[in-house]
């Protein structure tokens, strides 16, 4: 990327994205591990940010985002505010879904954000159906959904994307491809070309994008947001990109070949390649170090808040099952 | 009052709530064309393409995207064509749209209906009559519908779309063409049973078709000088454990009968509730009928083996009453 052409004001906010998601989960695997806060099961996408920031750049409150187990750089870039998120993956009152879902789950409605999904490609035709009501709603806006490498073997993969092609739907799926899927090599388990050729052979129109570059993939995704807030049909975007950690952050990876995850920081760091990117045009290293400390601070005190925020009240737990039959008036 | 069958009385159900609130649409394989059953008949027409919407042979598809409308505002109609086809959306059904709501902590909704015809249907055979009412009953976040008449098939229709709930809607396939007198003015609440007979001797719960046959062995069981009441439950869940327990306290016996296999069994829980909150007032033996835990066949003497028919009941009844203490 050269100066001429370049835009500061974007890769900045693209760096700063990053640089808040990968602290915020920093901290939760913090909580995780050492607080012995975060309970349940996390799905750190430290390495992976590129692909949230680059995407969501592109994308207002208004439109809609459906993510996976490894959602919470989406749900951030979306615009989800930290503390609700965190104090969502503590299960505290106050967590974007009131301690309810934790981190598999984690949802803003309000931001677009119409939920994460612990089903691996259940999204995909739930998007799709977001998607449907935009067209039967006849507005402009326009669906993202995010799954991993894994999903691509799932039967809603083939299902969602051939509902999204027939009946000609805003939206963009997007394979965020780190390569494994829990424990397993995906390719070791998939046939074909890949994501995105199975896409294609469906007859959408699918990219292929360095998903550690965050500046080609807002550059990919300005263009594909534009062509389906114009009408057009459905697109596919296979990231490729990698898992830093293991599959939870209590993984320690051992199957992977020696050496593999570390050389992979070393030289594919999507926070890395982008301060590059911006020293070259310009960034001075104090600027470099203070989105870097702000992102630190604001998740340091918003773990801090959230630790000291309460459990939910227990008859929550009978709240929002449903209106008719609720178990809050009669369980059985 | 018109005389509509039971098909018909469910496609007024559709096209009025379609006309009244522009949110609600249905999809499905051949709705266009009508529907496997012509339960859409005409709703194209009057609708258009995109309210009234084909869909691919995607089971996964058309429930998960419905959902996916649903959380926009949408107010879907899903066909599943037969009940059986359905368990090829079971996450669909069970891991996102029972949960979708509690999951999120309340941010959305999933207002919509999944009509799924089951029950025993000339030599369908194993893949293509079955009755799986209780899976459904068992899942938080579901309502559970099973309407046996042309008003029930109008009233609870209706309900089951303005319902803010997933409403899991088992219309029963044997009896489209059934007809009887609709009042569209009669609202229908859910949790609430009719009394299809009423009597005073002994008390027979049940639902779908099988009301139906209850409602015969009602009218054998008069003739033959025994009492019987008839209570329709029409929906599982919610479901009217005060009709229920009324009507037993009044007879003191009680039997419950269902096209479903009896094992574990809506029936069962029932029987569970009345023996639980009523067990000391009961005079004789719980009688249970649904069908013995076998497969559907297609030659109809042996499709015939799984049948819980009126001289069953009417025995069932006589039984209970005979050994009463
Ligand atoms: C249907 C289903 N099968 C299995 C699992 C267990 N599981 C959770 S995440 C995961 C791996 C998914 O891999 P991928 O789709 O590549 O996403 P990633 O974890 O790499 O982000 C598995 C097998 C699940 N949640 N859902
Ligand atoms: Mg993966």
């Amino acid at each position: 990327m050269t100066s001429a052409g370049h835009n500061y004001e974007r890769g900045r906010s693209l760096l700063q994205m990053m640089e808040r998601i990968r602290a915020f989960e920093e901290q939760a695997c913090l909580a995780a591990e050492r607080d012995k806060l975060v309970l349940g099961a996390i799905h750190p996408s430290i390495g992976q940010e590129a692909v949230a920031a680059g995407i969501m750049h592109n994308l207002s409150k208004e439109d809609i985002l459906l993510s996976t187990h490894r959602g919470h750089g989406h749900t951030l870039a979306k615009g989800a505010s930290s503390l609700a998120m965190m104090r969502e993956l503590l299960g505290r009152e106050g967590g974007c879904c009131g301690g309810k879902g934790g981190s598999m789950h984690i949802a803003d409605f309000s931001v677009g954000m119409l939920g994460a999904n612990g089903v691996v490609g259940a999204n995909i035709t739930i998007a799709a159906g977001a998607a449907h009501a935009i067209r039967l709603l006849g507005d402009n806006r326009i669906v993202v959904d995010i799954f991993g490498d894994g999903a691509v073997n799932r039967g809603p993969f083939l299902e969602g994307i051939n509902w999204a092609v027939v009946f000609k739907l805003p939206i963009l799926f997007v394979c965020e491809d780190n390569q494994y899927s829990a424990t397993t090599k995906t390719k070791t388990m998939t046939g074909g070309d890949g994501a995105a050729a199975r896409a294609a052979s469906l007859g959408m129109r699918s990219t292929v994008v360095d998903g550690n570059d965050v500046e080609a993939i807002a550059d990919t995704m300005t263009d594909i947001a534009a062509r389906l807030r114009d009408g057009g049909p459905p697109e596919f975007l296979h990231a490729k990109t990698y898992r830093r950690m293991g599959h939870t952050s209590f993984d320690p990876a051992a199957y992977r070949p020696e050496g593999e995850a570390v050389e992979e920081e070393k030289k594919n760091d999507p926070i890395e390649r982008q301060r590059a990117i911006l020293r070259a045009v310009g960034m001075t290293e104090d600027d470099i170090q203070l989105l870097h400390q702000n992102a630190q601070k604001e998740m340091i005190d918003i773990l801090q808040k959230a630790a000291g925020t309460p459990f939910p009240a227990s008859d929550t737990a009978f709240i929002d099952v449903q209106d008719i039959g609720s178990p809050a008036v009669e369980a059985y | 009052m018109p005389k509509l069958s039971y098909r018909e009385a469910s496609l007024a159900a559709v096209q009025q709530s379609m006309r009244s609130d522009p949110a609600v649409w249905c999809v499905g394989e051949d709705l266009g064309r009508g529907g496997v059953f012509g339960q859409y008949k005409g709703l194209r027409e009057e609708f258009g393409e995109a309210r009234i919407s084909d869909a691919p042979i995607s089971e996964a598809a058309i429930m998960g995207a419905a959902l996916g409308a649903a959380m926009m505002g949408t107010r879907p109609i899903v066909e599943m064509r037969f009940s059986d086809f359905a368990l090829c959306a079971t996450d669909e059904l069970v891991n996102q749209i029972a949960k979708a709501r509690f999951m999120f902590g309340g941010q959305s909704r999933a207002p919509m209906v999944i009509r799924k015809p089951m029950g025993l249907w000339r030599s369908s055979a194993a893949q293509h009559s079955q009755s799986l009412e209780s899976w459904y009953a068992h899942i938080p976040g579901l309502v559970v519908a099973c309407p046996g008449t042309p008003q029930d098939n109008y009233s609870m229709l209706k309900a089951a779309i303005a319902c803010d709930d997933p409403v899991v809607y088992l219309e029963h396939k044997g009896i489209w063409d059934i007809e009887g007198d609709v009042d569209f003015s009669e609202e229908f609440e859910f949790g609430k049973a009719r009394i299809r007979r009423a009597g005073s001797d002994v008390t027979i719960v049940s639902w779908s078709n099988t009301a139906n046959i209850a409602v015969e062995a009602a009218d054998t069981l008069t003739e033959k000088g025994v009492s019987a009441e008839v209570v329709d439950l029409r929906s599982l869940w919610p479901w009217d454990k005060t009709a229920v327990l009324t009507s037993v306290a009044k007879t003191g016996h009680l039997v419950v009968a269902h096209e479903s296999v009896a094992v574990a069994g809506f029936g069962a829980e029932v029987i569970a509730t009345v023996a639980e909150k009523a067990g000391h007032t009961l005079k004789g033996p719980v009688r249970r009928l649904g069908a013995p835990r076998s497969l559907v066949s297609y030659a109809p003497n042996l499709e015939d083996q799984l049948r819980v028919t009126s001289e069953m009941i009417v025995t069932a009844a006589q039984d209970t009453l005979e050994k009463a203490s």
